[in-house]
C-alpha cells in the first residue's frame, strides 16, 4: 500500500474518474459545512478576536503623532493589514484540527476503507473548507476595517489582497494537516497552535514595522511568513498599486512586491511537497 | 469457491507479535466467526482484510485481489462494520450515510433508494433525522451496519459486533446476519462470544496468540472433541488439597478420560467422560470414599470445552488473563493512521 496519494487511479467505479473525486470531495467538505453550520462558534471566535485586536490596537495608538509611521500612514491604516493576515492565519492554523479529532476518533479508518478515488479528496475538502472560512473571516474584517475608516483597496487592490490571503492560507493549512498527521493527538496540536499563534504574529510586522524592532527580531520579522502577506495587503491598501515597488525593507535587503508574492508561493508550494511523503504514509 | 484467503500473516506492532503466521479460507457465500479473547489478532486481521492496515509478512486475498496490490478494488467489495462504532456526532444519521453513499460514488437516486430500504430494514424511521451524537449504543451500531451494506458488498467484515448491546438488539443484528447470509453475503465475523459463534457460524477459526489454532464447523469441532463432559462440586466451596483428593480418586474410575480441578471457579472439578453411564460410577466411588455429591453437571461437548482443548484455558480465563494487561491507550494508538 505505498502509491502517492496524488496519483490519479486507472480502476473505475460507479462514477469513474474525475467525476468520482469531485462527488467524494463534496460530499467532505459538505460535511465539515454542516459541522460548521450547527457548531458556529469557531467561525465567530475567528471574527471576533481580530475584531477586538482592530479595535483596541486602533485605539491604543490613536493618539500617536502624526508621521510617526514609514510613509505617514496612520496607525489604523497599518494595523489593518497586520489584523486581516492575522485572521487568515489563524484560521488557517486549525486546519488540522478536524483531521485531528478524525484520526482520534476512528472517522478518519471510515474514510479510509472506503474506495476513494484518491485519498488526496481528504486533503482538498480540507483545503477548501478552511480557504473558504479563512477568506470569509478576512472580508468580515476588512468590512470592519473599512467602516473604521481604515480604508478600502481598489479593486486590483482587492484581488492582490484575496490572492495574496490564499497562499498564506495553502501554506499554513498545509502546515497544520502536516501536524495533524504527525502529532499523536489533539491535546498536542491545540498547545503548538496556542503557542505559534501568538509569537508569529509579534515576530511579524502586523503590529509595527521592522524600523521599530530590535535588530534581532527585524530578522525574525523579515524571514517570517505572515511578513510576506501583510507588507502586499497593506501596499493594497496604501493607493495606485505596483508590484514593481519596493515594499519590505528587510535587514537583507529590499523586496518588492513581486518578491513577497513568489516568496508566498515558494513557502506554499514547499510545506506541501514537505508534508506529501507524511501523507501518503498515512493517507496512502 | 473462497472468497477470502489469508496465507502466514504475520504483524508486530514493536515488540508485540499481534500476527505470527495466520492463516485460514473463507468459503464464498459462508457465515464465519473468528474466535478468541481481545489481543489474540482478531481486529489486526480484520484490518489487514480491510486494507487499513499493511501485513508485515503474508498473503492477503479478497475475491482473489491481492490487498496490498489493488486495495481500491478490495474496497468495494467489503463493507467494514469496526468495533469501535466512529460516527460524527453533529451529523444526522440521514446525513452520514448520504455521505457514505458518495463515498461509495453511489449516484444520488440509487444512493437515497438504498438508504430508505436500509432505514425500513433495520427500523431506523424514528431517530434517522436526529443528530448522531444522541444515538444509544444499539442504535449507532445499526446505522454503522446500514453504513457498511450500503453499496452492497460481497462481504460483510464485522469486528464485535454485538459488544455492549442488550439482548434485543444483539437478537435483531443476529436475524440480520442470518437474512443476509441467506440472500447470498459472505459474512466474517469475530467475537469473543462463544453463543454468537454457535448461534451464526457456519464455519469458525480460534485464535490465539496470532494464529489459527482450530478450525472447522462449530458442531464438527465439537464431535471432533468426543467426550462428555462433568462439572462436580463434593461441597460448596471446596479447598485445593480436598479437590486434588477427589482428582486422584475419579482419574482411576472406569470411562473417565481427564480430570482437572478448576480453580478458578472455587477448584471444582471438570472432567471428560466417555458418555453418560460413567455417572453412576463416579456417585458409587464417591460414596464409598465418604465424598458427598454437592452439585453435579453433565452436558456434551461445548465450544468452551472446544478451546480449552484448543488453548489450555477457557475462553473467560484468557479474557481474564487479558483484561488486566489491556492497554487502551495503546489499542486507540494502533488504530490511529
Amino acid at each position: 500500500m505505498s502509491s502517492s496519494i496524488w496519483v490519479k487511479p486507472s480502476n473505475s467505479f460507479e462514477r469513474e474518474g474525475f467525476s468520482a473525486l469531485r462527488q467524494e470531495t463534496l460530499a467532505l467538505t459538505k460535511r465539515l459545512f454542516i459541522q460548521l453550520i450547527r457548531r458556529p462558534s469557531t467561525l465567530i471566535a475567528g471574527i471576533l478576536q481580530p475584531l477586538i485586536w482592530l479595535v483596541l490596537f486602533g485605539a491604543l495608538f490613536s493618539n500617536a503623532p502624526d508621521g510617526f509611521l514609514p510613509g505617514g500612514m496612520s496607525y489604523g491604516h497599518f494595523l489593518g493589514a497586520g489584523v486581516i493576515v492575522f485572521t487568515a492565519f489563524s484560521g488557517a492554523l486549525n486546519a488540522g484540527l478536524p483531521v485531528m479529532f478524525d484520526r482520534e476518533f476512528g472517522f478518519l479508518n471510515r474514510l479510509l476503507v472506503a474506495p476513494l478515488t484518491s485519498r488526496s479528496s481528504i486533503v482538498f475538502a480540507s483545503v477548501i473548507y478552511i480557504t473558504s472560512i479563512s477568506l470569509l473571516q478576512s472580508i468580515a474584517i476588512m468590512v470592519t476595517a473599512f467602516f473604521l475608516g481604515y480604508g478600502w483597496p481598489g479593486p486590483s487592490g482587492l484581488l492582490l489582497v484575496l490572492v495574496t490571503l490564499l497562499l498564506l492560507v495553502f501554506a499554513v493549512t498545509a502546515l497544520s494537516l502536516g501536524l495533524a498527521f504527525a502529532l499523536p493527538g489533539h491535546i498536542e496540536l491545540i498547545a503548538i497552535i496556542f503557542v505559534a499563534n501568538l509569537p508569529l504574529l509579534f515576530a511579524s510586522t502586523a503590529l509595527a514595522p521592522i524600523s521599530f524592532m530590535p535588530s534581532w527580531l527585524g530578522w525574525l520579522a523579515s524571514i517570517n511568513p505572515l511578513t510576506f502577506a501583510i507588507e502586499p495587503i497593506r501596499a493594497a491598501y496604501g493607493g495606485p498599486l505596483d508590484l514593481g515597488l519596493v515594499i519590505l525593507h528587510a535587514p537583507y535587503g529590499d523586496v518588492t512586491g513581486y518578491g513577497c508574492l513568489c516568496t508566498l508561493i515558494g513557502i506554499s508550494l514547499g510545506l506541501f511537497f514537505l508534508i506529501s511523503p507524511l501523507l501518503n504514509r498515512k493517507l496512502a | 469457491m473462497y472468497l477470502i484467503e489469508l496465507e502466514e500473516l504475520v504483524k508486530a506492532y514493536g515488540a508485540v507479535k499481534a500476527l505470527n503466521g495466520l492463516t485460514l479460507k473463507v468459503p464464498n457465500g459462508s457465515l464465519y466467526g473468528l474466535l478468541g479473547p481481545n489481543g489474540s489478532g482478531k481486529t489486526t486481521t480484520l484490518r489487514i482484510l480491510c486494507t487499513l492496515l499493511a501485513p508485515d509478512s503474508g498473503h492477503a486475498s479478497v475475491a482473489g485481489i491481492n490487498v496490498l496490490e489493488d486495495p481500491r478494488s478490495v474496497r468495494s467489495e467489503i463493507g467494514y462494520v469496526a468495533q469501535e462504532v466512529a460516527i460524527d456526532k453533529i451529523l444526522t444519521g440521514l446525513e452520514l450515510l448520504q455521505l457514505q453513499g458518495d463515498l461509495y460514488h453511489l449516484n444520488p437516486r440509487e444512493r437515497d433508494s438504498r438508504i430508505a430500504e436500509l432505514i425500513e430494514r433495520l427500523d431506523m424511521k424514528a431517530w434517522i433525522n436526529r443528530r448522531c451524537g444522541s444515538f444509544s449504543g444499539g442504535m449507532r451500531r445499526r446505522l454503522d451496519l446500514a453504513s457498511g451494506l450500503l453499496h452492497k458488498p460481497r462481504l460483510l467484515v464485522l469486528d464485535e459486533p454485538t459488544v455492549g448491546l442488550d439482548i434485543e438488539s444483539r437478537s435483531a443484528i443476529w436475524q440480520l446476519l442470518r437474512e443476509l447470509k441467506s440472500e447470498g453475503t459472505t459474512i466474517l465475523l469475530s467475537t469473543h462470544y462463544l453463543e454468537e459463534v454457535e448461534a451464526l457460524a457456519d464455519q469458525m477459526a480460534i485464535i490465539d496468540a496470532g494464529c489459527v489454532i482450530a478450525e472447522g464447523s462449530p458442531q464438527g469441532l465439537k464431535q471432533e472433541l468426543g467426550g462428555d463432559r462433568v462439572t462436580l462440586r463434593v461441597r460448596e466451596f471446596s479447598d485445593e488439597d480436598e479437590s486434588a483428593k477427589v482428582r486422584d480418586l475419579l482419574v482411576k474410575v472406569e470411562g473417565v478420560r481427564q480430570v482437572v480441578v478448576n480453580r478458578a471457579q472455587g477448584f471444582s472439578l471438570n472432567l471428560v467422560v466417555d458418555g453418560e453411564d460413567v455417572l453412576p460410577r463416579l456417585r458409587e466411588n464417591l460414596k464409598k470414599s465418604n465424598f458427598q455429591v454437592f452439585a453435579l453437571t453433565h452436558s456434551r461437548p461445548s465450544l468452551d470445552d472446544v478451546y480449552l482443548q484448543a488453548t489450555g484455558r477457557t475462553l473467560m480465563d484468557a479474557e481474564l488473563a487479558v483484561s488486566g494487561r489491556r492497554d487502551i491507550k495503546l489499542e486507540t494508538k494502533q488504530a490511529m493512521r
